[in-house]
């Protein structure tokens, strides 16, 4: 290409102007290509973009949505560094995110290997995974704090009492309110994941696990060896989707909890959600906006900077 | 870009929309006008009837008007998003403290003229007509109904755990000894405390007031908060021991106010503190058993100041409506909330609507006109009572001899939210240090009133 470019390069910009009248770019297919993206760049224009562009305007504006709003330049998210509950939100997201990642993440792949090794029925185990994610996710929650009734009449009080262990007090205690919110949480995500491992094991060439058969590989050294290796590309999108998802947990500690007991399950966007609508005489949007845009950069960066480091890791 | 998206539109997406004037009602109709109206949500059958019923006699009255209901229902987390929004119904319901708020923010549509000109505009309650007007004495929103905080409790199981269903408690200590042998022979919680959604801090300065607190001091301009004081620890400190030492509060401490209604409209509580015309919402939206409930007036101690918190329900009218919405929605207003308590064949008719569908009539409720007025509209209705008025003794009997105290006026919601984690924290952690929990929130409260 390049020997072909540099002998000529006065000639070529002159014959492609000559070529680009609107005809010839309706003719190579512009248009068409533009009115088959026009639709995606509405939607997404409508419903992404221009929120988010006014979102940022938002997060340096005091405003009411009522009466105009006002530039306050940073106060806004000097505000919410102030906010001494900002932090207990960042380590409750960060204790949240955490436990999601011991228990959440290699539940999926655990049942996934064991699901790929199954030879009878397979189609059933994959939807009986699948289907917590199916459910609606208020009913799931309303499902599951019958579950998680502190009394001794309760779903799993009454389960432990049969082993003597309980009553517990599940979401009414700041010790066992959180991993109670991760159980849920991973019973009812984990499905999602599942299908992607098992997807990606089918890509897995049988070839290999013959020629470990052959070598006399253990199953576990087979797991170990030729299983994980293969999906390390997959491990490492899924990694970085739980925590970005972990981060943004919402849902459960709204439904479930509203926050309590005593601000151990406020996280970072059930304490956006307070600034801007706890308060029924109009809320924080300003500060709501800010803290948003705040965790969007932390987030892109650590995705960013996790891509970079990883890159070299998932070409097997 | 997909973690961008998610984080943002939380917010943003909601909000967006909010800022579009809505200008699509502004033009004069020619034909019927379209009122949305809300009605609870969650009603049973009997009282969804009762509605449609009492909306067909308003359309045959005003054949140009068509009514269209809205399930709605006031919570503090709710109702911003809704406000912010722009869906809401043109006539809604919003508490007393919210009224003044809305006002000055020009939430609400002025309908003073159209208020002035009921026949019973200046037979309103003074302090009760307070909740509702501007600065300059305008009533933009009406006041429809208030309530004193009353103790609610479940006579079944007084008579389970061996108490005298027809002498509820009369002193906070009597409170603690009948949760704990609610506790002790039922098996069910004694006594439950509201503590989410802004309610923790709402029943936690209900129980500062009948202790003799007030949770914050105003003085001209200057708000103080109030909340580390003696009486509020001594509140705490009973929470605390009726929970920790008698075990007598049940398993469950997050209760919102649908949940503790749930609760206690299945059998789950033998008692706690809510407002005192409770009784409608509970049959209707929670299926109690009317033989299970008792109500009694809320103890008070020896303190001077000691008092019950008030508060009450405004009709308001949505910023966005047009005039003839506006005339309309005042209308049913008069039509639906407020004729059935000044006028006699009004009364009459919507007591006879309600008792057809087996809906409760005469749940005891604070006088929104003067007393006159509200001992009057007793009798007109006198044959179509049906709530069981003999369990209602207890706090009928006593409900005007407590000295009513509204609530706070400044940040009353976000002071509120503050009080949550603090009653949650004595109630779910055995070591919370109630000082420390209160020194905090007062510093918090503090901040918050000099910010606003």
């Amino acid at each position: 290409m390049a020997a072909e470019t540099r002998p000529a390069p006065l000639v070529l910009p002159r014959s492609t102007r000559a070529q680009r009248t609107p005809l010839t770019w309706i003719r190579r297919g512009g248009l068409s290509t533009l009115v088959f993206l026009l639709p995606l760049l509405l939607v997404f224009g409508i419903f992404s973009w221009i929120p988010i562009g006014r979102a940022v305007v938002m997060s340096f504006q005091e405003t009411n949505l009522v009466t105009p709003s006002t530039f306050v330049g940073l106060q806004n998210f000097r505000d919410v560094l102030a906010d001494p509950l900002l932090w207990t939100a960042v380590k409750n997201t960060l204790y949240f995110a955490l436990l999601a990642l011991l228990f959440g993440y290699p539940v999926p792949l655990l049942a996934a290997v064991v699901m790929s090794e199954v030879r009878r029925f397979k189609g059933l185990y994959s939807a009986l995974a699948y289907l917590p994610v199916v459910i609606p996710p208020v009913v799931a929650v309303l499902l599951w704090k019958f579950f998680y009734d502190a009394g001794p009449t309760g779903v799993f009080n009454t389960i432990l009492g049969y082993v003597g262990i309980g009553p517990v007090s599940w979401l009414q205690d700041s010790a066992t309110v959180m991993p109670s919110l991760v159980l849920e949480a991973t019973w009812a995500a984990a499905g999602g994941t599942v299908i992607i491992y098992l997807a990606a094991l089918t890509g897995v060439s049988t070839d290999l696990y013959e020629a470990a058969e052959i070598d006399r590989a253990s199953i576990w050294r087979k797991v170990w060896h030729v299983t994980m290796p293969q999906l390390r590309g997959i491990l490492l999108i899924t990694f970085i989707l739980q925590i970005v998802g972990t981060a943004q947990v919402f849902l459960e500690p709204f439904l479930f909890t509203g926050g309590g007991p005593a601000n151990s399950t406020t996280t970072l966007l059930l304490l956006i959600y307070n600034y801007a609508f706890a308060n029924s005489l109009g809320g924080q949007y300003g500060m709501a906006t800010a803290l948003s845009i705040v965790l969007a950069v932390i987030l892109g960066l650590l995705s960013a900077v996790y891509f970079r480091l990883t890159r070299g890791w998932s070409k097997s | 870009m997909k973690s961008f998206t998610a984080a943002t539109l939380v917010v943003a997406l909601g909000l967006t929309a909010c800022s579009s004037t809505d200008s699509d009602q502004s033009e004069t109709p020619t034909g019927p006008v379209t009122v949305k109206v809300a009605r609870d949500p969650g009603l049973d059958k009997g009282a969804i009837a009762a509605f449609d019923e009492r909306v067909a006699q308003f359309e045959k009255a005003n054949p140009d008007i068509d009514i269209v209901p809205q399930e709605y229902n006031w919570t503090a987390t709710t109702f911003t998003a809704q406000l912010a929004g722009g869906t809401l119904p043109d006539v809604f319901t919003v508490p007393f403290t919210d009224g003044r708020g809305l006002i000055e923010r020009k939430q609400i549509a002025d309908i003073s003229g159209l208020v002035t000109s009921l026949p019973y505009a200046g037979r309103f309650n003074e302090n009760v007509a307070k909740a509702g007007q501007a600065e300059d004495g305008k009533m933009w929103a009406v006041p429809i109904a208030a309530y004193g905080q009353a103790l609610h409790y479940n006579r079944t199981l007084f008579k389970q755990a061996g108490l005298d269903p027809d002498k509820p408690p009369a002193g906070w200590d009597e409170i603690r000894a009948a949760a704990k042998q609610i506790a002790e022979k039922t098996g069910k919680a004694g006594y439950a405390q509201l503590t989410t959604d802004n309610t923790g801090g709402w029943i936690l300065t209900t129980l500062d007031y009948a202790y003799g607190g007030r949770t914050e001091k105003i003085d001209g301009d200057k708000a103080t908060a109030e909340l580390d004081t003696p009486e509020l620890a001594a509140v705490l400190q009973l929470l605390k021991d009726m929970r920790w030492s008698d075990n007598s509060m049940g398993s469950n401490f997050l209760y919102d106010w649908g949940g503790i209604n749930q609760a206690f409209a299945s059998g789950q509580i033998g008692m706690y503190v809510s407002g005192g015309g409770n009784y409608g919402s509970l049959v209707t939206q929670n299926a109690l058993k009317p033989a299970d409930y008792g109500v009694t007036v809320l103890p008070l101690t020896d303190k001077p100041e000691a008092g019950v918190l008030g508060g009450g329900t405004l009709a308001t009218v949505s910023a966005k409506a047009s005039e003839p919405v506006k005339a309309a929605a005042v209308k049913w207003i008069d039509f639906y909330y407020l004729k059935k308590l000044t006028d006699e064949g009004a009364a009459v008719l919507d007591a006879k609507t309600t008792v057809a569908s087996k809906q409760p009539v005469g749940a005891p409720q604070l006088p929104v006109f003067d007393r006159a007025t509200y001992d009057e509209s007793l009798k007109w209705v006198a044959s179509y009572v049906n709530v069981p008025q003999e369990q209602l003794k207890p706090y009928t009997d006593k409900m005007f001899e407590q000295p009513l105290v509204t609530e706070p006026v400044r940040s009353t919601q976000e002071v509120y939210k503050i009080l949550d984690p603090v009653v949650q924290a004595v109630l779910t952690q055995k070591d919370a240090d109630i000082a420390d929990l209160l020194r905090k929130a007062d510093a918090e409260a503090q901040a918050l009133l000099d910010r606003n």
